[in-house]
């Protein structure tokens, strides 16, 4: 075997390290400097903060008024996605439903679409058709909410159903003598075991509905504009905000820091959608 | 067991969901491909005209050239990622202190934002505020110009792509390695065998199915890549990064030509399936003709 250098090993990762993290750094570093101070010749270091850009987010009304669409249309969405896929899963592991395992495999595909085919179909079926009244499925965040279920319930599935699969199913069984109800089985007896799984498809697909920008582009014109979609009004050809384009930016990667430290494992059998086994 | 009623019963919500958002979009828009329709056109009502929109693609001076810089897009990022990635792996097999503080660093950029990620190389590399074009002006005289230069645009949107998503390939193709049985190798080291040798001849088909999986999930995200390019170019200049999901942003949902719109949101739909489709023969190929 060849010899180990561990130094140059940590010298090699250390300088890959800093080419990951700088363009992160560098994004906080814009979002605490003056408008001024941007197109002299950068400081690398930082020396002073300047939080004129965080208060004048903060402040915004609009802005904040997309911060609460972006916190309910994720929650929401995650919710109502793991929540229905948990129970999909229960019936897909425990019913002998004829042909299951093709609708799983349709259900999968669902998410394998570009989103941006969907935007001119969804666009009009919500305009046209997906209407009760006077009420429009367009720019409302219950429609957001449905539209990324197609993004997000092929993926609550697919994480879920090995956890669910793997929990005995002597014990519903051993319940149902007993004389427990369904309803009872799969919110006292299973939910609880699959407590782990389900928390992370809640996180993951809560992150993802935070990160969506396309369809929240497209689907929504005012009421219902997310975090994201603020980013983009802050690029316009005349001039953009530099400083304000940065600390949304912060703002938006915040809770993504958060959750990456929590399932830090799990990500990339959430990314590879299972198709690597890592 | 219960009865399957209940289940079917469970399964119904996921089912509808799915059937709204997912399955009546999908024929919608291919309905749609095969007809006329321009709300604000002399004549606004929907009409057949069989394949007429698809006729007038293939004439598309704008989709030719999307579909042109998508293809090399999705080849030099991919390929990119692909070397990169596994050397980094290759790097990650050696033992040294700070190995899963490392690893988790190198994870980060995947659970970003891509918009988010756009925002950032765009921070970076603007011309007269990014740091990327001052520092290159100074010490080589380059002028990096994201906005004018047709190249260093479609660079600056692979090197993104390479930043944002080298860690997926590096991740798998470490789960790939990890699981390489030890014995061929050390044969082949016994045998005389040089470090290319082995590359080429072992660990190169010992874990091309996993290559092939990481190119599958590479390209697929790949071919829809759209928010990042959108914050940092525009699609710009030109069209030098105007890749399929921008071009559909950009140029044919805002206009109220619906019909054509749909053929072109068809066309991409169905050239990603043919890749899909592709890929996934030989994917799954070799794996049953060894099983």
């Amino acid at each position: 075997m060849q010899r180990q250098r561990p130094w140059l090993s940590i010298l090699f990762w250390v300088l890959i390290s800093f080419l990951t993290l700088f363009p992160i750094y560098w994004l906080f570093v814009i979002s605490v400097k003056p408008a001024v101070d941007l197109f002299s010749t950068p400081d690398l270091i930082l020396k002073s903060f300047y939080w004129d850009n965080y208060t004048e987010v903060l402040s915004d009304r609009t802005l904040r008024g997309y911060m609460m669409n972006s916190l309910i249309v994720s929650t929401g969405n995650a919710v109502l996605v793991t929540t229905l896929g948990f129970l999909a899963c229960y019936a897909l592991t425990r019913y002998d439903l004829g042909g299951k395992e093709s609708i799983f495999f349709w259900m999968i595909t669902n998410r394998m679409a570009p989103p941006a085919v969907f935007l001119l179909p969804l666009f009009l079926l919500m305009t046209q058709y997906y209407r009760i009244g006077d009420f429009t499925l367009l720019d409302t965040k219950i429609g957001l909410i449905l539209v990324y279920c197609t993004l997000n319930l092929p993926f609550a599935i697919w994480t879920l159903r090995p956890t669910v699969e793997g929990i005995p199913k002597e014990l519903d069984e051993a319940a149902y003598v007993d004389g427990a109800s369904a309803w009872k089985v799969i919110t006292e007896i299973v939910f609880p075991l699959a407590r782990p799984g389900v928390a992370v498809t809640l996180i993951l697909t809560w992150v993802f509905a935070w990160n969506e920008y396309l369809l929240a582009a497209t689907l929504t014109n005012f009421n219902a504009r997310t975090l994201t979609t603020g980013l983009s009004e802050y690029v316009t050809t005349t001039g953009t905000e530099w400083g304000i384009m940065a600390t949304i930016s912060v703002f938006t990667l915040i809770p993504a820091l958060i959750v990456f430290s929590l399932v830090q494992r799990h990500i990339v059998t959430g990314l590879t959608f299972g198709a690597v086994k890592g | 067991m219960q009865s399957n009623k209940l289940g079917w019963f469970l399964l119904a919500p996921t089912l509808v969901v799915l059937f709204f958002f997912g399955v009546i979009p999908f024929f919608y828009v291919v309905w749609l491909a095969f007809h006329q329709w321009n709300p604000f056109a002399v004549n606004p009502e929907i009409v057949f005209n069989g394949a007429a929109n698809f006729r007038q693609l293939v004439f598309d001076q704008g989709f030719l050239a999307s579909l042109g810089v998508t293809i090399a897009f999705v080849f030099f990022a991919v390929t990119t990622e692909l070397i990169i990635g596994y050397a980094l792996a290759q790097a990650f097999m050696r033992d040294f202190p700070g190995k899963a503080f490392f690893r988790t660093i190198h994870t980060l950029p995947l659970i970003m934002a891509p918009i988010i990620v756009g925002s950032i190389w765009k921070l970076m590399t603007t011309p007269s505020i990014g740091i990327i074009p001052q520092f290159l002006d100074n010490w080589f005289g380059y002028d990096l110009n994201i906005g004018q230069s047709a190249l260093a645009a479609f660079t600056v949107t692979v090197i993104m792509d390479v930043w944002h998503w080298t860690p997926l390939v590096t991740l798998t193709m470490i789960a790939a390695l990890v699981s390489l049985p030890p014995d061929p190798f050390e044969q082949a080291q016994i045998d005389g065998a040089n470090k290319r040798q082995i590359f080429w001849h072992i660990t190169l088909p010992m874990i091309r199915p996993a290559i092939l999986a990481t190119v599958f999930i590479r390209l697929m995200d790949a071919l829809r890549t759209v928010d990042e390019v959108l914050m940092l170019t525009g699609g710009g200049p030109g069209s030098a990064t105007r890749y399929l999901g921008v071009h559909i942003f950009k140029e044919v949902f805002p206009k109220t030509n619906y019909g054509y719109g749909s053929a072109v949101s068809v066309i991409v739909l169905y050239l990603t399936i043919v890749v899909c489709w592709l890929l996934f023969v030989a994917l799954i190929a070799p794996r049953n003709k060894k099983g």
